[in-house]
């Protein structure tokens, strides 16, 4: 009989092996090893085609590319978008290059980012703070004035805070792979790029509300549920219903007796596998209106787990945070505020501005 | 070498050369009439592979070589584009090339698509350019009506349609995945790559980009053949290459020059840029277009090695980044001591953050980040550490972007601050004077050329 089963080829990631079928991107390879070694993902998603390419956070280092031409690749690339070939083996987070390039790519995405994560609905949840808690600096070297966008309602449900976005285009994809009609995209040009309705329309189809939760920050935002709550507060159940029309596997999020939320659920690596619509996000906030399942699965190391679940559940990528409190302390920076409380309280510069400070509030 | 061979701009002086009546006249269409009769497309792709030409849109790849690694599925069309977005800054070569001699292009663009296979094939026209447009369509309704476009070409059962398509108005629809999408009626965002164009490209079908300059020199290849062709030249830089010439030169234009020309010649010789203008003295040089490295004088006319340099692609790049440049699109700025390097770098990084497309994060936030800080130095509000910083982005940008629009930014400024350090920190010193209107710091010990 034909061999019909696709062709296994080995790739290495950071020393572990693994088998894939011939067409993986290494990034999935990774997955498939598991968190230790999967690089972090800012744009790519995997249940919607084209993405990926664009953040630059999966970045890696090939140092061979196949067994048939063993030379490293000349520049670290995209792991989301670069095919594994037999033979071939990775570094990732064993490279101090692609630490280093990481880095920058934390650096690149937040110096225009407001940082507003205390009044930021997606706080908690939001990949771009996992992502430069593991890969980031402590400090900035941005001295610039921030670019800014006003806030802007694109339907009655959803609002985007542009400042937030990172232009992973995932938002974009959504829409037009899963609603039959876009009608918003990017805008403009570099840095001034941004998403928008074009003059001002409203975003209204039955399975828009995705949009909320393919974005990685808190750009696109769920107007039922803003400001109502801190992600830590809830807890996330699975539920289901009959819905006519989508799957209706959905997450609860109960502050209390009450479902504050509903969203579709994430696998470990943050993706919603099965889009939900409208209705049942937003229209399906009684307990009545579901079958509850139990507990959501918190695979990823998050806050949401936090003091809820026994920690058994929650697989910590432990390589990660390793590195990370490497690059925590390695601060390349040498402004006052980055140095030693105590040392600066000894500066003539802060005796002065306590002076100041004294006068000011005796008077 | 005075009076060097011409082969694009040979009858640039003829009266009426941009009509099909001179232009056929003076010998054109004998490379569609041979290449159509006597010549099948194989036969052509060789004698292109033959001649070594490499592309003269900016990479340098051998034209032969990207013609020959396009795919050939079973009825799957196949396109030709003619990149003639030009918008790199300091080149402007396809522009006069297209508004003086249309003709030479679409003889070019006749014989290529043939070579290849194409049965409908492209002219991408920056979109500023709407006279060279009218041009150009002009000149292909000449051509279909003498029977060299069209159904049944020259009675050879060839068929050829040619499109002019006006540019989105961004330099960015010049990088040739870009380009595509936007010939598709996209917003211009780069690809990622692979898949090529040359196995997936317009339309997802296997498509050759190639710019105006490369396919204008394909009729004068089939006509003399790429032998004769690889004999013009030196070493690996066979032909000739149109060079746009600006700054502080005397007579600033667009010359052809066989590769290989010393330096000091095409600068000084009055056949060329006839020296730098009169009192002053030559400062830096950009040799290939606003993204290569630029040189400061005593680099660009001589390699480290004390050699003499040759307008090639090979000599300008000899020493790598650390002493050299590219060639790139031939875009020559030169400048005198009156040029502010730190001006013309913020100028440059201004142009980059204006055009970046903003898909990738290094690119789109790394190229403001990086104006805003030159912008500060230049005006007297920059500090020591803004110097190793621009190094820092320039670096992180570097190589770790979808397209090259990245290295494009990140270079200029990298080799600006490489040649020009003390110049940086001069203005860091001394603010006041340097944000002055003019004001340009006197390097000490400067070798004048
Ligand atoms: C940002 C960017 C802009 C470019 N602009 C142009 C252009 O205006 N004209 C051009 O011919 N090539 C341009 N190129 C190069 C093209 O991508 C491509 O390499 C070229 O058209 C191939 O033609 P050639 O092989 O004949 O040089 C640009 C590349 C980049 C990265
Ligand atoms: S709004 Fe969110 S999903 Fe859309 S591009 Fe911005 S960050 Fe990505
Ligand atoms: S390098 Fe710049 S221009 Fe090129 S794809 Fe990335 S953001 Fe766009
Ligand atoms: S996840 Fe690979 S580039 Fe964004």
């Amino acid at each position: 009989m034909e061999n019909i089963a696709p062709q296994l080829i080995k790739v290495t990631i950071d020393g572990k092996e693994v088998q894939v079928p011939a067409g993986t991107s290494i990034l999935e390879a990774a997955r498939m090893i598991g968190p230790e070694v999967a690089p972090p993902a800012m744009c790519y998603y995997k249940p919607l085609k084209g993405t990926g390419g664009k953040c630059r956070a999966c970045l890696v280092k090939v140092t061979a590319g196949s067994e048939k031409d063993p030379r490293p690749m000349p520049k670290l690339v995209a792991s989301c978008i670069t095919q594994a070939q037999d033979g071939m083996k990775v570094e990732n987070y064993s490279s101090p290059e692609v630490i280093e390039a990481r880095k920058g790519v934390v650096e690149f995405l937040l110096i225009n980012h407001p940082l507003d994560c205390p009044v930021c609905d997606q706080a908690g949840e939001c990949h771009l703070q996992d992502f430069s808690f593991e890969h980031g600096t402590g400090g900035t070297r941005f001295e610039e004035d921030r670019r800014t966008f006003e806030r802007e309602d694109i339907g009655d449900k959803i609002q985007l805070h542009m400042n937030r976005c990172i232009l992973c285009y995932r938002c974009v994809y959504t829409a037009d792979q899963i609603t039959n009609k876009r009608v918003h995209g990017v805008m403009n040009r570099g840095d001034h790029s941004e998403i928008s309705t074009y003059i001002s329309n409203a975003i209204d189809n039955d399975f828009s509300g995705n949009m909320i939760d393919v974005c990685p920050v808190g750009a696109l935002t769920d107007k039922t549920y803003r400001f109502k709550n801190r992600v830590w507060f809830s807890k996330p159940v699975d539920a289901h219903c009959d819905c006519e029309k989508c799957s209706g596997k959905v997450t609860l999020w109960y502050r209390g007796e009450e479902v504050i939320r509903v969203t579709a659920r994430k696998n470990q690596w943050g993706e919603v596998e099965e889009f939900i619509c409208n209705t049942c996000r937003y229209d399906r906030k009684k307990t009545s209106d579901w079958t509850i399942e139990g507990p959501m699965k918190v695979a990823r190391h998050s806050v949401i787990s936090a003091n809820k679940y026994s920690n058994k559940l929650v697989e910590k990528p432990s390589f990660a945070l390793k590195y990370a409190a490497q690059n925590y302390k390695e601060v390349d920076d040498d402004r006052p505020y980055d140095k030693n409380l105590s040392e600066i309280k000894k500066s003539e510069d802060y005796k002065a501005l306590m002076a100041k400070n004294e006068e000011f509030f005796s008077k | 070498m005075a009076n060097t061979k011409k082969i694009l701009l040979e009858h640039i002086n003829v009266p009426g050369i941009e009509t099909y009546e001179v232009y056929r006249q003076k010998g054109g269409y004998t490379g569609v009439e041979k290449a159509l009769k006597k010549l099948t497309p194989d036969e052509v792709v060789e004698e292109v592979k033959k001649s070594g030409v490499r592309g003269r849109g900016g990479a340098g790849f051998p034209m032969g070589m990207k013609w020959s690694f396009l795919a050939k599925p079973e009825g799957v069309p196949r396109y030709l584009v003619c990149n003639a977005d030009e918008s790199e800054p300091g080149t402007f070569k396809d522009h006069y090339l297209m508004k003086c001699l249309p003709h030479l292009l679409i003889e070019g663009m006749i014989i290529s698509s043939y070579a290849l296979g194409a049965n409908k094939s492209f002219i991408y026209v920056r979109g500023e350019l709407m006279y060279v447009i009218r041009i150009l369509e002009k000149a292909i309704e000449e051509a279909k009506a003498a029977g060299f476009l069209g159904k049944n070409i020259l009675g050879t059962g060839y068929d050829l349609e040619l499109v002019v398509q006006p540019g989105g108005g961004a330099y960015i629809c010049g990088e040739e995945t870009a380009l595509l999408e936007s010939l598709e009626g996209k917003r211009g965002n780069p690809r990622n790559k692979p898949p090529f164009p040359a196995v997936k490209g317009l339309y997802q079908c296997p498509t050759v980009v190639n710019n105006v300059e490369s396919i204008a020199t394909v009729s004068w290849i089939v006509n003399n053949g790429g032998e004769e062709y690889a004999k013009i030249g030196v070493g690996r830089s066979t032909g000739t290459k149109l060079i746009s010439a600006s700054g502080h030169i005397r007579k600033p234009g667009v010359y052809e020059i066989e590769l290989g020309l010393p330096v000091d010649e095409f600068l000084n010789s009055d056949e060329y840029c006839g020296g730098i203008r009169d009192g002053h003295h030559l400062k830096a040089v950009v040799a290939g277009g606003s993204s290569v490295p630029i040189l400061p004088a005593h680099l660009f006319m001589k390699t480290a090695n004390g050699e003499g340099r040759l307008m090639s692609y090979e000599s300008l790049s000899e020493g790598g980044f650390a002493t050299g440049t590219m060639l790139g699109s031939g875009g020559f700025i030169a400048m005198d001591e009156t040029t502010c390097i730190v001006r013309n770098t913020w100028n440059f990084s201004r142009f980059y953050h204006h055009e970046s497309c903003g898909q990738c994060s290094p690119c789109r936030e790394g190229t403001g980040w990086m104006e805003k800080v030159l912008h500060r130095i230049e005006h007297g509000h920059g500090n020591m550490r803004d110097i190793d910083l621009l190094v820092d982005v320039a670096k992180k940008i570097e190589g770790n972007t979808i397209c090259p629009l990245g290295d494009a930014a990140a270079w200029p400024i990298a080799s600006a601050i490489r040649h020009f350090r003390d110049e940086f920190e001069w203005h860091v010193t001394n603010p006041g004077a340097a944000s002055k209107p003019g004001a340009v710091y006197q390097h000490l010990n400067e070798m004048s050329v």
